[in-house]
């Protein structure tokens, strides 16, 4: 039996990955697994927003074209917390996340 | 001439204050210089005075109609005061005396100050002295009589505190000025009442609105004003509570001691309350009071100078006690006999201080009157001028005290105040006779082998002869057979007291008495041996005369205790309260509150992310579960 896919089936998909994602970020201790769980997030928005466009504006592109914004700003992202992680690593030997915590006072 | 000095009679204040301003910058350096330059001043003065007074009492329309020359000083919307200077015969009488008197102590001091490290600033003290009670005397305005009113009493402390290497002078001066500035500070809110609801302190244009007062205000506003305006005379006049700064006073060199705190500055509140007779005399209840105080005062004073032992204190006791029957001449309506009083007092006691002042120059600063005695006979100048000043104050006929006591007495018995009238009537008892106790055994008796006693040179010993023959015959220019003095200066109508045998008799008879007690218990008992056995017997009496009532003690109890303890409630609660709870209290609960928040601050991401997860996911539910209001509320403007 063959349904058709809907937007509901897009969003139900959407959720459970930002879940996924924001559970990694929240749960996680490596930062490199909390990095890849934005990852996880960012891209469940993207889904969101291409399916969203498909399916109410089918004759506008904004939701595309914001896709690849995100995609773009995404990767500008993921350098400059590679680079952060990295240069913390050289210092402290670690990238566990419950080292790391100079923020406070 | 005369017309001259009615017209110029600005000159009279101001040749002083030149003298003044010459000495301090340019004859500092030459002492004699100095003590011409201000002998000239005074002098000068003097002179225009005598030709002011000349004129005034020989025109019966100065009685009407005062002389008023007044330039604006300043002027602002609804504020104009002018300054300016009044002739009238009370002004002219009293310019005329200050500076006759001034003039004397002027050439006395020359003599006393001699050898003086002091002598030129000495001189400009004293000049400036006079230039401000002389403006005091003929001010046309309160206003600018306050003003001279403050600056004798700067010239006050200064000259009191002149010695200023003696702990005792400074201190003495301090409490002069301290206690001054008390009672100005009735006497100004008193002027500043009257500036607001009269509108003018012109003393002519005062006395005719008060005269109408209900135009102006109340009754009650004006038995304030009049209160308020005599407490300022409390204080300068030493009447009591405030007579203390008086006998501490005596620590100036005695010149001072005659020329401020015997014959001009202290009476100048006596002069104020005269001035502003038009005030007083529409309130019946401040007469009460002034004649009270002076009552009350006149014969407190007299009981201590009985026990006193020290010269000048003695004196200035009986200063104070003086003044107060100017006050209670005054309280009872007679400015006639209060003024005359204040008129025949500075002779005597101008006289009695400068020869107080010349026995402490021969004995070199002994000043107990029980270490005395003998005076006379190596001083005779000194001590039989002494003894008229005595005979004066003591009130014997036809010495000046008599004819100017006994109008007090007169005036206060017809007015019917029976009961300060027999206050008063003791006090001229016990004025006798603690003044002829001074003079037994400072002038008579056995002499102190340990003292070595000089005549003073003729520079101290005139002005003594001068004062002695003003305390003779000073006081006929009012005696009840011829009343000249009654017709010029009055308040209101000229009032003629009838010669009152009764009281003439009694106050001879009292002085008599009082003079008597003091020649059998100081002079016939020579080894003053009954005195002993009285002052023994009356121990307790005697010790709480001797130590002034203790009113000293009292307001340094009341000072440390009171004042100095709701002082450290003060201090207390600024620590405890403002500092503590306020400022310190607020800076802590800050802290407090940071140390608290700073828990929250883990410096753990993931514990931030958390929380904007948990708000955000709190503003979901609450937007899922509210309606579209809430939303606007939290997102704000968003419908």
């Amino acid at each position: 039996m063959l349904t058709t896919i809907s937007l509901a089936h897009y969003m139900v998909l959407s959720a459970l990955l930002f879940g996924i994602g924001l559970f990694g970020v929240l749960a996680k201790k490596n930062a490199i697994a909390v990095l890849i769980c934005i990852e996880l997030m960012l891209n469940a928005v993207n889904i969101n927003l291409v399916a969203i466009s498909k399916y109410l504006t089918p004759a506008l592109f904004t939701g595309q074209l914001f896709a690849i914004f995100v995609i773009t700003v995404a990767a500008a992202e993921v350098g400059v917390g590679l680079a952060i992680i990295i240069a913390i690593y050289r210092n402290r030997l670690s990238v566990n996340l419950d080292d790391f915590d100079w923020l406070k006072w | 001439m005369v017309e001259f000095a009615l017209h110029h009679a600005w000159l009279v204040p101001l040749l002083p204050a030149l003298a003044f301003v010459a000495i301090i910058f340019f004859t500092r350096p030459w002492p004699m210089l100095s003590a011409l330059t201000a002998v000239a001043g005074i002098v000068g003065s003097f002179i225009v005075s005598a030709l002011a007074a000349y004129g005034v009492f020989t025109n019966p329309a100065f009685k009407e109609e005062p002389l008023v020359y007044a330039v604006r000083w300043f002027s602002m919307p609804g504020l104009q005061i002018d300054v300016g200077v009044q002739l009238d015969p009370v002004s002219a009488m009293m310019i005329f005396m200050v500076s006759m008197v001034a003039s004397l102590i002027f050439i006395y001091a020359i003599g006393y100050m001699k050898d003086d490290p002091g002598f030129s600033v000495f001189f400009s003290y004293v000049s400036l002295f006079a230039a401000s009670m002389l403006l005091l005397a003929i001010s046309s305005n309160l206003l600018e009589m306050f003003v001279a009113w403050e600056l004798v009493g700067l010239c006050s402390y200064l000259l009191i505190g002149f010695y200023s290497h003696k702990i005792a002078a400074r201190e003495a001066a301090k409490k002069a000025f301290i206690t001054c500035r008390i009672a100005d500070f009735g006497l100004l809110l008193g002027l500043l009442a009257m500036q607001i609801v009269f509108g003018t302190l012109n003393l002519v244009e005062l006395s005719e609105k008060i005269a109408n007062f209900e135009q102006y205000t109340t009754f009650g506003i004006l038995t304030l004003i009049a209160v308020l305006v005599f407490i300022g005379p409390i204080g300068k006049s030493g009447q009591f509570p405030l007579h203390v700064w008086l006998p501490d006073a005596m620590e100036g060199p005695t010149p001072v001691s005659a020329l401020i705190h015997a014959a001009t500055m202290v009476v100048a509140g006596v002069y104020l309350v005269a001035r502003t007779m038009f005030l007083f005399h529409e309130v019946p209840g401040a007469m009460e009071l002034v004649a009270i105080t002076g009552g009350f005062t006149a014969l407190f004073a007299a009981t201590i100078a009985i026990t006193q032992r020290e010269i000048k204190r003695i004196l200035a006791y009986s200063t104070v006690s003086q003044i107060g029957y100017m006050m209670l001449a005054l309280g009872v309506g007679s400015m006639t006999a209060s003024l005359f009083h204040m008129w025949t007092h500075a002779f005597f006691k101008a006289l009695m201080f400068l020869g107080a002042g010349s026995v402490l120059h021969a004995l070199h600063h002994k000043a107990d009157v029980w270490e005395m005695g003998g005076l006379i006979r190596k001083m005779p100048l000194t001590g039989w001028t002494f003894v008229i000043g005595g005979l004066a104050i003591a009130g014997i006929p036809p010495f000046a005290g008599f004819w100017s006591k006994d109008e007090i007495l007169a005036v206060t018995l017809e007015s019917g105040h029976y009961v300060l009238f027999v206050m008063a009537a003791f006090t001229a008892f016990l004025t006798a006779f603690y003044m002829w106790r001074l003079i037994f055994l400072t002038f008579f008796g056995e002499e102190n082998p340990e003292n070595h006693p000089h005549e003073s040179p003729a520079v101290m010993t005139l002005p003594l002869v001068g004062l002695a023959i003003l305390s003779t015959i000073g006081g006929l220019v009012g005696t009840p057979w011829a009343p000249y003095w009654s017709e010029w200066i009055f308040f209101g109508h000229p009032h003629h007291v009838e010669p009152n045998y009764w009281v003439m008799i009694g106050s001879v008879v009292l002085a008599a008495a009082g003079i008597y007690l003091a020649y059998q218990l100081y002079y016939v008992d020579k080894a003053k041996s009954r005195a002993r056995a009285l002052a023994q017997r009356y121990n307790h009496i005697y010790t709480i005369l001797y130590n002034k009532y203790y009113i000293d003690e009292i307001y340094l109890w009341f000072n440390h205790t009171i004042v100095d303890g709701a002082a450290k409630l003060f201090y207390l609660f600024d620590i405890y309260v403002v500092d503590g709870i306020i400022v310190n209290g607020l800076g802590k609960l800050t802290c407090l509150l940071g140390e608290g928040i700073r828990v929250s601050n883990t410096g753990r991401l993931q514990n931030y992310a958390l929380v904007f997860f948990l708000g955000v996911l709190a503003v979901v539910v609450l937007l899922a579960f509210t309606g579209p209001s809430a939303a606007s509320l939290i997102v704000g403007g968003v419908k």
